[in-house]
Parts: C-alpha cells; sequence; structure tokens
C-alpha cells in the first residue's frame, strides 16, 4: 500500500511495515532480544533515507514545507559518513573554509547523492564571500 | 535601568527599528526591512532565500498591523490561516505586530497559537559533583513528576558521556520515553547524538545581527546543516534564540530586542527546525531591567508559535531575586500553556544548577502544583507521593551503579546510591575520583560507547524493563516520528506531536481543557487534607472525652443583679469538645466561670439551641441575665461579651481571634463581663491580632463551624447547663 503522508503517521505506529534500520532492520526488530542476540548494531540504529523522506513528505503535507526541505537534506546526508559530517559542519562555520573547500565539499556531497544538501552548501559560499565569512 | 536604543537596550518597538517593507521585482526580493538587497545581511539573506513565501507576502504583507493583531487575537480565525500569513511576514512585521499587542491579547494569542495540543515541561538536572547516581536519581524523579524532556550540561566538558549515561538510564527508570539532552559545545553534542546516548538537542544558538552570530561561531547556513545531520541521524532539535543577546553581545546594532528576535525566529523557521527554545532565556534578567520587558518576551514567544513553531518558553534562568516578579513573568506561559512552559525548571536545588539557573527549583515543585490547582491549569507537572519518589531514586541510582561497572567506568558506590536516593544536594554525596571519571569519559567516547550499550548492560544486571525503555528511545531514531514539530513521546512509545496530537483551540470549551481524570490527578495534592476524615477524627475525640456538662432544663430569665449568663452554641461539649486552638471546653467553661467569680460575678451556664451565631448567642444570654450582661461562647472559641439592650451584631467587647487565646484570655474576659455586670469601669481585654490567622486557619474554621450548624434546633429554647466538678454543681447536689 502506498504512503500517506495525511493518515500513515506516526509511521511506526501505522506503517511500521516501510520502517527498517540504516542497514535494512525492520523496525520491530529493533529490540532488546535482538540486540542480546548480537544481531544489532549501534552505528545502524537509526532511520534510513527511505524514512527521513517521508518524515519530509509528512511535514510537507502538514504545509511546513521549510521542515520539509530539513529533512530532505537530512535524508541525503543519512549515507554520509560520521566524521564527514562533522567536517563539513565545522567547514561551513565562520572563517574556516576557503570558496575552494567549500566547492570541494559540494562536489563530495553530490558524490554521496546529496544534491539538494550540496547546493544548500553552494549558496553558503556565495553568501559567504559577499559577507566576507569566508577563510584564507 | 532606563532605555538605551543605542546600545539595543529597549524591549520592543524601537526608535530605530527598521519600517516592515518587502519589495519585489520579478520574483526576486530587492528590498526588505529598510535594507537594499545589496546590503542584506547573513541574516537578511538566509530569510530571503528560504524563509519567505512571497505569494503569501503578497497578501500578508499589505494587511494592517492592527488588522493582523486583531486576526491574532480572534477566537474565529483559526491558527492554520494565521501561519499561512506568517509564511509571507518580514521580521520588521512580524515583531510591528506583536509589539502592537497587550498582556491578555498576546496571552489569548499563545494560547491558539501553540503547536501540540498538549502542554508540557523540562526539567534541569544537573549537580556541582557531577555525580551521576545524583544525576540518575534526580532524572528519575523528574520523569516520575511528568516532565517529559530533561537537559543536563557539564561543569567539565570530558565529563559529556558519563553525564549523559546517567540522564538516560535515570529518566527511563523514572518513566519510558522521556526525552535527555547534554548541553555542550555544538560538535561533541552531535557526537553524544549519534552514538544514542541523548536523544534530543537544544541550543543551537542563533542571533540577530550577523557580528553576534559570527562571535557564535556559526552562520544561519552552518546551524541549518547541524540541524539537518541531527535529523540524518534520526535525533529530534530545537533552535534556541531569545531576546537580549545581542545587546549583551554588544552589537545590537541599535534595535529593539523583540525586533532581532524576531530576526533569529525567522532564521530558525527558514532553517526548517521543528522548534525553538525562546523567551530571552539566559539574558532574562537583562530584558526584565527594561520596561515593558515581560511583555516583550511573551510577544517573543508568540512570534515562535505564529511561526508555527514547538516552543519551549524559557523561564529556566533566574529572572529576578522577587519571587513576585518572577511568577507574574511566568504567568504569561502558563496560564495559556507552551509545548514546554519551562526549558528547564530545576528538579534539584538551585545551588546544584550547573547552568547558573533555576529561577524554579526543587523546593518550588509544591507552590507550583498548588497554582496549577488554584486555576485548573495544566503546567506539565504532576504531584508525587514520597515513597514513590524514594523508590525510584533509589532505582535510578542502583541502575546507573550497575550501567558503570557493566562499562568499566569508575564505580559508583554504594554509599553514593545511598546518597542519592535520600541526600538532599551535592554536598550529601561522597567525593569521586574526578580525574579518574573524565579519563574514563575519553575514553569511553573513543571505544564508541553507545545507547544500545547502556540497555545491554541494564539487562545483564536485571533491569529489563529499563534496557526495553532504552532501547525504545533508540527505535524512535529510527521511525523519525519525533522529528516532527513539538513531540513528545508517552510511556508506550507512542510520539504526540503537532502532527497527530495538534492544537485547535478555538474558543469557549475546545481544544485542551483540564478536566476528568487528569483535573483529579493534577487536583489531588498529597498535602490536600480530607475534610470528611478530618470530621471523623474531631467526632472520635468527642464521644471519647466524659460529658463535660450536664442539661437540666429550659433555662428562664434570673433576677440576681451579680449574674452574669455564660451562653454557648448548639454543639459546645456536645459534639464538639475542643476549640480551634485545642482548649477543652470544660477547661474554657472552667476558666471563664472562674473569672467572673474574681470579678465579683456569678456565672450561669446556658446552651442556645437556635443559633450558631456568636452574636446571637451572646445575646440571647444577655437577655435571660439577671444583670442584662452576658458572655458567648461558640466551640471554634469565639467570644462575645453582650448586653440586652444592645442591638444582636453590636457587643460591648468581641473576641475574635481564637486561635490565639489561652484559658488566661478566657479568664479575663469572665472577669471584664462581671465588671459590666456589676457596673464598674471596665477596661477592654487588649486585642491580638494575627494577620495570617485567616490563611493558616479559615479551613478548619470552617469545618468545626459546620458542625455548630449542624447541630441547630430551629426555634429550640435555651437550656440550663451545670458544669460537671464545678462550684455550682457542688452547691445545688
Amino acid at each position: 500500500m502506498a504512503f500517506d503522508p495525511t493518515r500513515d503517521y506516526p509511521i511506526g505506529l501505522r506503517r511500521p511495515d516501510l520502517v527498517t534500520t540504516l542497514d535494512g532492520t525492520p523496525l520491530d526488530q529493533v529490540t532488546l532480544a535482538a540486540a542480546r542476540a548480537g544481531s544489532l548494531v549501534a552505528d545502524e540504529i537509526r532511520a534510513s533515507p527511505q524514512t527521513l523522506s517521508r518524515q519530509a513528505d509528512v511535514a510537507r503535507a502538514a504545509g511546513r514545507s521549510q521542515l520539509a526541505e530539513n529533512l530532505v537534506r537530512a535524508a541525503e546526508l543519512a549515507a554520509v559518513p560520521d566524521d564527514e559530517l562533522l567536517e563539513i559542519y565545522t567547514a561551513l562555520r565562520p572563517g574556516r573554509s576557503t570558496a575552494a573547500e567549500l566547492e570541494a565539499w559540494a562536489e563530495r556531497l553530490e558524490s554521496w547523492g546529496a544534491a539538494r544538501t550540496a547546493s544548500f552548501v553552494r549558496e553558503a559560499v556565495d553568501a559567504y564571500a559577499e559577507r566576507g565569512l569566508l577563510g584564507s | 535601568m532606563s532605555p538605551n536604543p543605542a546600545l539595543g537596550l529597549v524591549a520592543a518597538n524601537g526608535p530605530n527599528d527598521p519600517e516592515p517593507e518587502l519589495v519585489v521585482e520579478d520574483g526576486r526580493v530587492v528590498r526588505m526591512d529598510g535594507r537594499d538587497a545589496a546590503d542584506f545581511d547573513i541574516v537578511d539573506r538566509f530569510v530571503v532565500a528560504h524563509g519567505l513565501d512571497l505569494e503569501a507576502a503578497a497578501e500578508a504583507m499589505a494587511l494592517a498591523d492592527e488588522d493582523l493583531g486583531r486576526r491574532l487575537v480572534d477566537v474565529a480565525v483559526p491558527r492554520a490561516e494565521l501561519v499561512r500569513l506568517s509564511r509571507g511576514l518580514t521580521p520588521a512585521k512580524l515583531a510591528r505586530v506583536v509589539g502592537l499587542l497587550e498582556p491578555v491579547e498576546l496571552m489569548f494569542a499563545l494560547k491558539k497559537l501553540r503547536a501540540r495540543r498538549i502542554p508540557a515541561n523540562q526539567a534541569h538536572v544537573t549537580n556541582l559533583k557531577e555525580n551521576p547516581a545524583l544525576l540518575a536519581a534526580d532524572a528519575a524523579e523528574a520523569s516520575l513528576r511528568g516532565f517529559a524532556e530533561i537537559e543536563t550540561t557539564v561543569g567539565v566538558a570530558r565529563y559529556a558521556p558519563l553525564n549523559a549515561i546517567a540522564l538516560l538510564v535515570g529518566s527511563q527508570t523514572g518513566r519510558p520515553g522521556v526525552m535527555t539532552q547534554c548541553a555542550v559545545e555544538e560538535r561533541r553534542n552531535l557526537e553524544l547524538a549519534i552514538r544514542g546516548l541523548v536523544t534530543y538537542a537544544e541550543t543551537l544558538s542563533v542571533y540577530g545581527t550577523e557580528p553576534v552570530f559570527a562571535d557564535g561561531d556559526d552562520t544561519p547556513w552552518s546551524k541549518a546543516f547541524l540541524a539537518s545531520a541531527y535529523a540524518s541521524r534520526g535525533v529530534k532539535v530545537r533552535f534556541t534564540s531569545g531576546t537580549g543577546s545581542e545587546a549583551l553581545m554588544g552589537h545590537a546594532q541599535g534595535c529593539s530586542m523583540l525586533y532581532l528576535e524576531s530576526r533569529c525566529l525567522a532564521v530558525i523557521r527558514a532553517a526548517g527546525s521543528q522548534g525553538v527554545q525562546n523567551g530571552s532565556i539566559s539574558c532574562v534578567a537583562l530584558v526584565l531591567s527594561v520596561p515593558g520587558g515581560t511583555r516583550a518576551i511573551l510577544a517573543e514567544n508568540v512570534l515562535a508559535a505564529w511561526l508555527d513553531l514547538e516552543v519551549a518558553s524559557g523561564n529556566d534562568a533566574i529572572a529576578s531575586h522577587s519571587a513576585i516578579r518572577k511568577t507574574a513573568k511566568l504567568m504569561g506561559q502558563f496560564l495559556p500553556g507552551t509545548d514546554f512552559v519551562t526549558s528547564g525548571t530545576s528538579v534539584m536545588p538551585r545551588a546544584d544548577n550547573t547552568f547558573g539557573g533555576g529561577n524554579y527549583d526543587a523546593d518550588d515543585m509544591d507552590e507550583w502544583l498548588t497554582i496549577q490547582r488554584d486555576w485548573q491549569v495544566d503546567a506539565g507537572l504532576e504531584p508525587v507521593a514520597e515513597d514513590a519518589v524514594s523508590a525510584v531514586r533509589r532505582r535510578a541510582a542502583f541502575a546507573v551503579q550497575a550501567v558503570f561497572d557493566e562499562l568499566g567506568l569508575p564505580a559508583i558506590g554504594d554509599a553514593e546510591v545511598e546518597a542519592a536516593t535520600v541526600g538532599y544536594d551535592s554536598s550529601d554525596m561522597p567525593d569521586r575520583d574526578r580525574a579518574a571519571d573524565v579519563e574514563a569519559a575519553d575514553a569511553a567516547l573513543a571505544r564508541g560507547v553507545s545507547g544500545l550499550d547502556v540497555a545491554l548492560a541494564l539487562d545483564r544486571r536485571g533491569l529489563g524493563d529499563v534496557a526495553e525503555a532504552v532501547v525504545g528511545m533508540q527505535r524512535q531514531r529510527v521511525s523519525g516520528d519525533y522529528l516532527q514539530t513539538a513531540s513528545v513521546i508517552d510511556a508506550a512509545g507512542l510520539v504526540h506531536s503537532a502532527v497527530s496530537d495538534p492544537n485547535l483551540y478555538s474558543g469557549p470549551g475546545t481544544g485542551y481543557r483540564l478536566e476528568g481524570e487528569r483535573w483529579e490527578l493534577l487536583r489531588a495534592l498529597p498535602y490536600e487534607l480530607d475534610t470528611t476524615a478530618a470530621d471523623d477524627a474531631r467526632h472520635d475525640r468527642s464521644r471519647a472525652t466524659d460529658a463535660a456538662v450536664r442539661e437540666l432544663g429550659e433555662a428562664t430569665a434570673g433576677g440576681d443583679p451579680r449574674e452574669v449568663v455564660v451562653a454557648v452554641g448548639p454543639a459546645f461539649a456536645a459534639g464538639l469538645s475542643e476549640t480551634i486552638n485545642g482548649l477543652e471546653h470544660a477547661a474554657v467553661l472552667a476558666a471563664v466561670c472562674d473569672g467572673i467569680r474574681s470579678g465579683g460575678g456569678q456565672p450561669r451556664l446556658v446552651r442556645v439551641r437556635r443559633t450558631a451565631d456568636v452574636a446571637f448567642i451572646a445575646h440571647d444570654g444577655a437577655l435571660l441575665s439577671g444583670s442584662n450582661v452576658g458572655l458567648g461562647l461558640q466551640s471554634k472559641g469565639t467570644a462575645v461579651i453582650h448586653r440586652a439592650d444592645l442591638q444582636p451584631l453590636d457587643n460591648l467587647e468581641l473576641f475574635g481571634m481564637a486561635p490565639l487565646y489561652s484559658l488566661e484570655s478566657y479568664r479575663a474576659m469572665g472577669r471584664n463581663a462581671a465588671g459590666y455586670a456589676l457596673g464598674q469601669r471596665v477596661g477592654p481585654v487588649p486585642t491580638e491580632l494575627d494577620n495570617f490567622a485567616r490563611a493558616k486557619l479559615i479551613v478548619q474554621t470552617t469545618l468545626l463551624h459546620a458542625q455548630e450548624t449542624a447541630a441547630i434546633a430551629p426555634g429550640a429554647a435555651p437550656v440550663e447547663l451545670e458544669l460537671v466538678g464545678s462550684v455550682e454543681q457542688a452547691a445545688t447536689s
């Protein structure tokens, strides 16, 4: 059955069949018993890009377009490893990066399929350049 | 402090605030709020790029400020419509409109605009020693008391993972579903979230001018990215902003606090945050120092809710030394209800609040509960029984002791567990080896200790239910349901948010009302006097005493000019046996009679049965008296010296302070009555006053007096009484 963002929320309650962890474990198998059995990996126990994308749909259906955009970026970033995530955040802070360095991050994001986030980063480059917030 | 616009020390409607404007050409914003596009700073750019719906703007910016203001308070204009309009309003326009509203209007607007149907509350749990057993115990108590979120922080940055673990364990011991955060530097905070050691973050701070943003080491873009980073790991966040921060940090650019906060909120909405912690927050004392500060803070909460954001509304940093002032300010959020009425009630005594906060702390809990009951308003807290609190504190301290042991962290001793259970604050806690703690914390972070590890540790030590709850919190990050606006999680793991449980208030009888089962829970304070039980206890005591007086037959008028009739109420020594001050009725009568005799008079005892009113009792007695002077006594101890020719509600002397009288007082009353009877010059008994008597005793007074009025026999004649063991009885027997 197709996902209906106006009816199928909370997704974990109404459509658990659609929810898995990052590594594909069904939501209903994220249990203490599974943990005891050693079948869960801590780093994987988080939302998949599909789930985040659906939460974006829920937000959009509720009229929250910017929250939806945030969750679309989140869906893209789910695939990005932790340490790179932290590096990109640091690179976006004032005076940390040159335009070229940020452009390199944008390309890296694109290589992970994070097109919207890449464009978001490029937008920042333009704004920082005009406001003197780039590093040297 | 007098206002100083140049320094940004003006609450709202500042003289330098730009005029609201939005100029769009070919679908591009070329001018907004006093600046051309070329002069936009980083805040303007971000708001224009992501925070304005130009279609809505065409309509909304054309509306007069008063028109928008009126719609905010119009019960017939739904929240959804107001949110729609907000999408097209510039920061200056937003500030102008809420700047127009008066306190009651702001409160009403907030009640309409809250995102989630049900208000909730957030707790601070910290302590000076960063003792994990105490953190866990306090977290458990906070959860039991009904807090939906708990925030901790660090005194020493490296303690972060240990504090996070203590809160995670403690909260889930108190109630599954409570969200926990550890406020530390942004990168460290994200790491804890990635590990599942915290389940939400809040201190993603945003500022209203570019230089302050830079001093805060962020930009709207970096902050928005950070929010998405948390969401990519399935973790709920809200941003933080608040009036006064720009003035405090020295770059208010001459603008008012509310206008700059409006810019912050516009950025926050543009970034796609689900919510905000605002309401001045740490700068509250600064804002409260300028005129209209309290009002501006309420206005910023309204603004945030209008922008469709979850609002955690401050009241955490100490607003004032004056309890009166700070609670007057609190009522702005308390009465309408916000998504989190405080963003940090200190569950422990404020001396242990390492945020430097504690506006409301452990010693204020009972008053908070009582004020909820006074107003019949839900502000997120529930009454708790002492033994339930002790039990959950002990279990949480024990649980974190077990977890630390399982994870190879420095041991928590049994003495710490005991002290955490029953202690008042961290001075009751043994000292830990802090060097060992931080070393272990670093190591734990390095080897990637996770929420899952914590769950397994709990499980291995027989705390299966707490382990399940910790796994349940990790599951929330998988479904992502709590990423939606204004989410809280109940004990069954179900998310209640603005999507599933929205605020649809549209006037009296609608929206969230404190009634039914929830009202029964909130009103039944543990220290509530059970009125029926109190009555029964008094009756039992009365039946237990021997009969102090004997009734002799109908009382008649007397002829002895020396006599003073002592007239008592219907239940005096007959159903009731002592005054409100605990004096036995028999002893009171003996003292009065003694006093009358010592004044040269002759006492005669009579019971008035037709009324419980002390003036009429005394006057009836005076009418029977050979001297025309009577002394009336109610069972609760109130007394009146009366004379037959006076109006019933007049008197010679009135003794209304029954809680203050001793037997000597009644003796003095008797002496004076004799004096009046014999026509002597009488100096009235000096009046004593206790302004708090009514507040202290009006409940007991009411219950006592109800028994006296219940004993009334309408129209019945007075009866003569004999005090058992008295001189008069001896004389007649």
